[in-house]
């Protein structure tokens, strides 16, 4: 047991439908949601992991129903909790891969604190994020990562609250892998989830997942083929951060401000663009990158915004335990029993 | 000058200073010298909430609690025969417990104006004579202790801290006890700081040759060693022995012990213990709070590993939502809750009895759980083995009850011998052939199937389950069916568990029912109006859900049942709802103990003159 879990290198070879359990799939038609099971279920054979050492735990809400629907182990637990009981699973098993599928509300409002703990701890967990910014089980009160302002029915005159970034707060708590992806990009959302299983650490991806019911239309300017390229930018490694329907469009930093520049102006060049770095060991362009979504006219990233190594919890905890058995030796009921101030009674 | 040495039964004596005088450190260095000499003893600290209170005052004193005796004995003692006292508040909140005539030692250095003040002492109670029905031995402490220490290069604070082993030294040889243990222990905890060893060692035994050579003590006492069943004795408080109970289990079933738990009042030397075993395989994850110490519990249990956590009352609270999960997931989990004074933060630092019906009803909807509450120090070993054991055999979460008083009192465990602990039957399931999640066997266990196991990747949740397949339903039938299976597993538990046994005649005028803590009370009490003559039955309950399966009859055969508790009525009502019976309640909420004599007392006034035939 170590902090690579020994990836077993499987004989076998999984399509998608090993993945794909005989519960009945219940989410209202059209919801984003059966995007994001459909591409985990597809990109799940190139985790390298053994299916039945796969495990997905979830809190409540409607992307709480994702364990069900994975043929792997799974465990539908309570509202907000999913974050602490993977993390029961992954310490008493470290060989096991661990995944938690959870919601805005789920994560960001009840779960909060086991969210950061978690990011802080760097326990290897891999955290699922369905942020549809609306309570979708409940039907229909705004969440945690509602726009202020908001109209819904538990705010009919709008919401005065400031939504939280997703990206924001892992980042700041810990997490050693954070990405954000959408439910109707397939072939990225599978790209992130293999590599966020690749990731020793907790990874953390936001998914932009569509409510059809609460909040449809809520991502419609990311996810269309007209929008999307003014509005959305690909952080690919090593690549100037380019965008727009006709790839004239760069982020420049100046200082620490991300601008917008035509590459063809003449006045500014490709040479101008920052290049993602998304192996940075600064913090801080992951902090102006994930400040995006926070300014209006800036393109919302997708991709890794920054990933680094750091001992995780698990790892750590279960090497100290090999250690104190290689200094004191196993225990033995005789060590744990005798070993204090006995006295014999004859 | 030669002295008289005379033998006696037993002895109390209390520890009383400031939070900051080291008295439970006294406290436990003689408990450890009487225990090695083969007395048979029971110990309760009594301390604030407060760490430090401010030096002197009265919310500020700390106390410990020794009594030792040459026979069996059940209680820490109702009231002492000699109080050692560091200042005027330990003195003023100490005496109303003493017995009349008991030793006080008091330490006259701290009677100063300003101790005097912060007592609410109007006069020196050393000199208004309100002491004249004690035995009061005054000594400069402070002094006496400088004085021994006066050529060590150590300040004057650092040496004047020595002088609890000046009143440690006195009392060794009051009670004829050796010094050797407390020296041995002196080297090893100072190995590094050779001048505060030496300077302890000299203090401890100028203490006792000051008994020795002085003309204050005429007479030293000794308390011959207790005719104990045989074995090998340790000294175990409930927490400890609730740490080693359960790391015992993870021995005996071959499981690792998982602990989930977050630091509180007074559970916490549970974490603290058991984060000791790494070398066990023993994971403790100290969580973000109460409920992610049981949710990783629960996730550890799914993963196959001995899972617990560990609480006290508003701990308890913040984890029944997670209870019901397990419940509902039949996974095996065992809770501890060592109950304080509440409600809310209520007394953290002092006992009650006042959580059982939280552990019983505390969930939403219908969850049965198996209750456990440990009697003694010791129990505490047994009981949380004993809930090991039952969560892992029936794949149901158990709530242990201990309490404060259980928690830090202390006494000595005969300690049981690997094979002569019960065996703890685990099998995980491997098989995929007919496999369903919820399929149960005769005594309604569904299979425990671990991640990682090949063709067996099932899903379990919160939401109602299909008998037998585990697949999501909300069918009306279904649901009854389930909810009926996991009672029923909870009340099959009463075929593997003792029946009651009765202490004394098996019907009468009068039984006495105990659970938890109030058991060495009782037993004590019980004991002593035998002596007059009286009779009087006693049942102990150790299993709380389900009752032991003679419970109802055994009662039954009584003309009163006497239920003395530390709450308001709370096994009394689980009695009269189960048996349909006539309770006679005893309670008392202080926060304390009850005392033998209240007990004794209570008996007689339900005898009403009688010697209950």
């Amino acid at each position: 047991m170590a902090n690579n879990i020994d990836n077993v290198v499987t004989q076998v070879k999984y399509t998608a439908k090993d993945f794909a359990s005989d519960v009945d799939v219940k989410w209202c038609p059209g919801c984003g949601d059966y995007s994001i099971l459909a591409q985990a279920q597809r990109s799940s054979p190139e985790f390298g992991e053994l299916k039945e050492n796969i495990v997905w735990v979830s809190g409540i809400g409607c992307s709480s129903r994702f364990p069900y629907y994975m043929n792997t182990y799974g465990f539908h637990t309570i509202h907000g909790r999913a974050a602490a009981i993977a993390t029961g699973v992954k310490l008493a098993n470290p060989k096991l891969q661990v995944w938690v599928a959870t919601g805005d509300g789920d994560m960001l409002s009840i779960g909060g604190n086991h969210f950061i703990h978690a990011c802080r701890k760097n326990v290897n967990l891999k955290i699922v994020l369905f942020n549809n910014k609306i309570y979708g089980l409940t039907k229909g009160q705004y969440s945690p990562t509602s726009e202020k302002g908001k109209v819904t029915k538990s705010s009919p005159y709008g919401t005065v609250d400031w939504p939280f970034n997703p990206i924001k707060i892992a980042a700041g708590a810990g997490a050693t892998f954070v990405a954000r992806t959408m439910d109707r990009d397939p072939k990225h959302l599978q790209e992130m989830l293999t590599r966020a299983s690749k990731h020793t650490g907790l990874a953390f991806i936001e998914v932009l997942q569509n409510c059809v019911i609460f909040n449809d239309g809520a991502f419609s300017h990311l996810t269309e083929k007209d929008t999307r390229p003014e509005n959305v930018i690909y952080l690919e490694h090593g690549k100037p951060m380019i965008f727009g329907a006709n790839k004239d469009k760069g982020i420049m930093l100046d200082g620490l401000n991300p601008v917008i520049i035509n590459i063809n102006d003449g006045v500014h060049s490709i040479n101008d663009v920052w290049v993602h770095d998304e192996n940075d060991t600064n913090p801080t362009r992951e902090f102006i990158l994930s400040r995006f979504t926070e300014v209006e006219g800036l393109p919302t990233p997708v991709g890794v915004f920054r990933k680094f190594n750091k001992p995780t919890y698990d790892g750590d905890y279960h090497h100290q335990i090999e250690d104190v058995i290689a200094k004191k030796g196993k225990g033995t009921y005789e060590k744990l029993m005798f070993n204090a101030n006995t006295w014999e009674v004859k | 000058m030669a002295k008289s040495i005379q033998v006696i039964d037993d002895v109390t004596i209390r520890f009383a200073g400031d939070s900051g005088d080291g008295m439970q450190l006294t406290g436990s260095q003689f408990t450890d010298t009487v225990a090695a000499m083969g007395n048979d003893l029971s110990t309760l600290p009594d301390f604030p909430a407060e760490i430090r209170a401010p030096a002197g005052s009265l919310a500020g004193v700390s106390g410990f609690q020794l009594h030792f005796s040459s026979s069996d004995i059940q209680t820490p003692g109702d009231a002492p025969d000699v109080l050692v006292a560091m200042n005027p508040a330990a003195l003023k909140v100490n005496l109303k417990d003493l017995r009349p005539g008991a030793t006080i030692i008091v330490n006259t250095g701290a009677f100063d104006t300003k101790n005097l003040r912060l007592a609410n002492y109007n006069t020196n109670p050393l000199e208004d004579n309100s002491l004249s029905n004690y035995n009061v031995i005054q000594l400069d402490l402070s002094k006496l202790t400088l004085t021994t220490l006066e050529d060590l290069p150590l300040s004057i604070k650092e040496k004047e801290k020595c002088k609890n082993f000046f009143a440690l030294g006195l009392l060794y040889w009051m009670y004829n006890r050796p010094l050797d243990l407390t020296m041995k222990w002196l080297e090893t905890k100072f190995a590094k700081k050779p001048d505060i060893m030496e300077a302890n060692k000299r203090v401890l035994q100028a203490g006792y040759n000051y008994g020795d050579t002085t003309e204050i003590f005429t007479t030293r006492f000794d308390v011959k060693p207790a005719q104990l069943p045989k074995g090998t004795y340790r000294n175990v408080s409930g927490n400890e022995a609730i740490a080693l109970g359960f790391v015992s289990a993870s021995l005996k079933s071959g499981l690792n012990l998982f602990l989930g738990s977050y630091p509180i009042t007074p559970a916490s030397e549970i974490l603290q213990e058991l984060s000791k075993y790494k070398n066990y395989g023993v994971i403790t994850f100290q969580a973000e709070d109460e409920i992610a110490g049981i949710a990783s519990a629960i996730g550890a249990s799914f993963a196959g590993n001995l899972a617990i956590t560990t609480t006290s009352g508003p701990g308890l609270s913040l984890k029944l939502e997670a209870m019901g999960l397990a419940v509902m997931t039949e996974l095996p989990l065992v809770v501890v809750d060592v109950q304080r004074g509440g409600p809310s933060t209520g007394l953290p630092t002092k006992t009650e009895q006042a959580d059982l019906l939280q552990a019983m009803f505390g969930r939403h909807g219908e969850a049965p759980v198996v209750i456990l509450a440990a009697q003694s120090p010791a129990d505490c070993f047994y009981c949380a083995y004993e809930a090991s054991k039952i969560a892992l055999e029936h794949m149901v979460p158990v709530v242990l009850l201990s309490d404060g008083y259980l928690a830090f009192g202390s006494e000595p465990l005969n300690i049981p011998k690997f094979d002569e602990l019960k065996e703890i039957n685990v099998k995980f399931e491997t098989n995929p052939e007919g496999f369903y999640p919820y399929k149960r066997d005769e005594n309604f266990v569904r299979p425990w199937a671990i991640p990682g196991t090949p063709g067996l990747e099932h899903r379990i949740g919160g939401l109602e389950k299909k008998d037998v397949y585990g697949n999501i339903s909300y069918e009306p039938d279904n649901h009854e069916i389930m909810v009926h299976n996991r009672l029923n597993k909870v009340l099959k538990v009463a075929d593997f568990i003792p029946e009651v046994e009765v202490d004394g005649e098996a019907e009468g005028e009068l039984v006495v029912v105990t659970w938890g803590s109030t058991f060495g009370a009782v037993k004590e009490a019980i004991r002593n109006v035998r002596e007059n003559g009286k009779k009087v039955s006693h049942v102990h309950l150790r299993y709380l859900n389900p009752f032991p399966k003679n419970f109802g009859n055994v009662i039954s055969k009584f003309k009163n049942i006497l239920v003395p508790e530390l709450n308001l009525g709370q096994l009394s009502l689980l009695m009269r709802n189960q048996f349909n019976c006539d309770v006679i309640q005893f309670n008392k909420v202080k926060g304390q103990p009850f005392k033998v004599a209240e007990i004794e007392n209570k008996i007689n006034e339900v005898l009403g003159g009688t010697n209950g035939k």
